[in-house]
């Protein structure tokens, strides 16, 4: 890190009702719909969608900020890095009780659901999955 | 000329009129705070995701794998037009501008000899359209941004249209919605979400704003699955600011006509008083002179 103001990535993260986080970064790591991936100051042009899970902001090798988000699209280039998200909350606040009520909310849609509402229903689960997973809490298969 | 009793009765109603306009006065300014503040809050999101629109159109050979949202059916023969009014009424012209507006687009495509369908999103518009369109109606939302628009109202709205287009039933859709401007202004936007146009001043000024050579994008996974993602998400989007312009302009129009109201009642008020105050002195003078001229009549 010879130059901080150099190596720093504006990362920004905005849901429809609000720009969550805007803040100069050494690195962020988002969970890409293929796997994560790290955005370092000067990353390569890159556009790709978002699965549900966690975004980690890393500033002097430490992660200063743990966010989850549900899903969405993510854009970095070499100056920035922008995460477009529909629903995002630090990790800090997540409530272990709540994800776990969502995540049985969204099994019982998921058994009930038909085959126009599948699609939606396994979506749902798969963010409720990943939340109970970011809140601490484990994902029991039943 | 009126008694005196009358001008007393019609002064006290008119003061509780005005007493229920202010009060509305009051209770539109505080939700236009609100709903201003929300659709201040929505820009950012739309903005990127107009950026992230813009980034993947500049790429050759983007345009070839889009599915119908992005580049239409190859027809035009059936318009799907969304009406976005509010609910409820006394907001001065701001739900009749909304329906002159549609009106004339209607008309004009039927006179081209297209298919319409409408789509009204508030109360107002449906009961403005429906004398003379009530058969193309095709569904109507109700209560929408009660509580303040939320996203997930505007995610309702935007997959029944997507859910229509994908079953056939239109070729284009055109949303009009009032744009907020300012607490007193208005104005009548008529915007085509599907297929999806990227207006030319916003692409052109972000480019100007990012004053770097366009980057060729890397996707992950391939351009059509990324669009395919993304052109519902900026449809939501779209509807969702949508949404939030009309209830800010709803919440300004009432405001602004509500003041109109205070004020006009408040000069009628005035006037009243004058003619009682008139009345009463008249009165007054006319008992005077009887009992004088009673005195000197002994």
């Amino acid at each position: 890190m010879a130059d901080a103001a150099e190596n720093k990535v504006a990362f920004e993260l905005v849901t429809p009702t609000a720009l969550a986080v805007s803040e100069d970064v050494d690195m962020v790591v988002v969970p890409g719909s293929e796997g994560d991936f790290g955005v370092l100051a000067g990353h390569t042009p890159i556009l790709t969608t978002v699965r549900p899970g966690v975004i980690n902001m890393y500033t002097d090798g430490t992660i200063t900020k743990s966010l989850f988000v549900e899903g969405g699209f993510a854009e970095a280039n070499p100056e920035r890095c922008t995460v477009l998200a529909e629903g995002a909350t630090d990790v800090s606040e997540l409530v272990a009780s709540d994800a776990d009520a969502r995540l049985t909310a969204a099994r019982e849609a998921f058994e009930g659901a038909d085959e126009d509402g599948k699609k939606a229903a396994e979506k749902e689960l798969r963010i409720a999955e990943e939340m109970v997973r970011a809140a601490g809490g484990n994902v029991t298969s039943h | 000329m009126a008694t005196l009793k009358e001008l007393k009765t019609r002064i006290s109603s008119v003061k509780s009129t005005q007493k229920i306009t202010s009060a509305m006065k009051m209770v539109a300014a505080s939700r236009l705070k609100r709903a201003q503040e929300a659709a201040e809050a929505a820009r950012p999101y739309a903005e990127r995701m107009e950026r992230m629109m813009a980034s993947i159109l500049d790429n050759p050979g983007a345009l070839e794998g889009a599915g119908a949202l992005l580049g239409g059916t190859g027809s035009d023969d059936t318009h799907l037009i969304v009406v976005v009014t509010s609910d409820r009424g006394l907001c001065g012209g701001f739900n009749s501008s909304i329906s002159r507006e549609a009106r004339k687009q209607i008309r004009a495509l039927k006179a081209d000899s297209k298919n319409v369908k409408i789509l009204c999103v508030g109360r107002k518009g449906r009961d403005q359209l429906k004398t003379e369109f009530g058969n193309t109606i095709v569904e109507t939302y109700e209560g929408i941004g009660k509580a303040g628009v939320k996203f997930e109202e505007a995610q309702g709205v935007a997959a029944n249209i997507i859910e229509m287009f994908e079953a056939g039933e239109f070729d284009v859709c055109t949303i009009i919605f009032n744009k907020f401007v300012s607490a007193i202004t208005q104005e009548v936007t008529p915007l085509q979400i599907i297929p999806v146009q990227i207006s030319d001043d916003d692409a052109a000024e972000e480019k100007q704003a990012d004053a770097g050579p366009s980057a060729i994008y890397e996707f992950e996974p391939s351009e059509e699955e990324i669009l395919a993602d993304l052109l519902p998400s900026n449809l939501n989007v779209q509807v969702f600011r949508a949404l939030l312009e009309s209830s800010a302009s709803e919440h300004g129009a009432r405001m602004s006509a509500m003041d109109n109201a205070t004020r006009n009642a408040g000069d009628m008020i005035d006037d009243l008083s004058m003619i009682y105050n008139r009345t009463r002195q008249a009165k007054i003078t006319s008992e005077l002179i009887e009992i004088i001229s009673g005195a000197e009549a002994l």
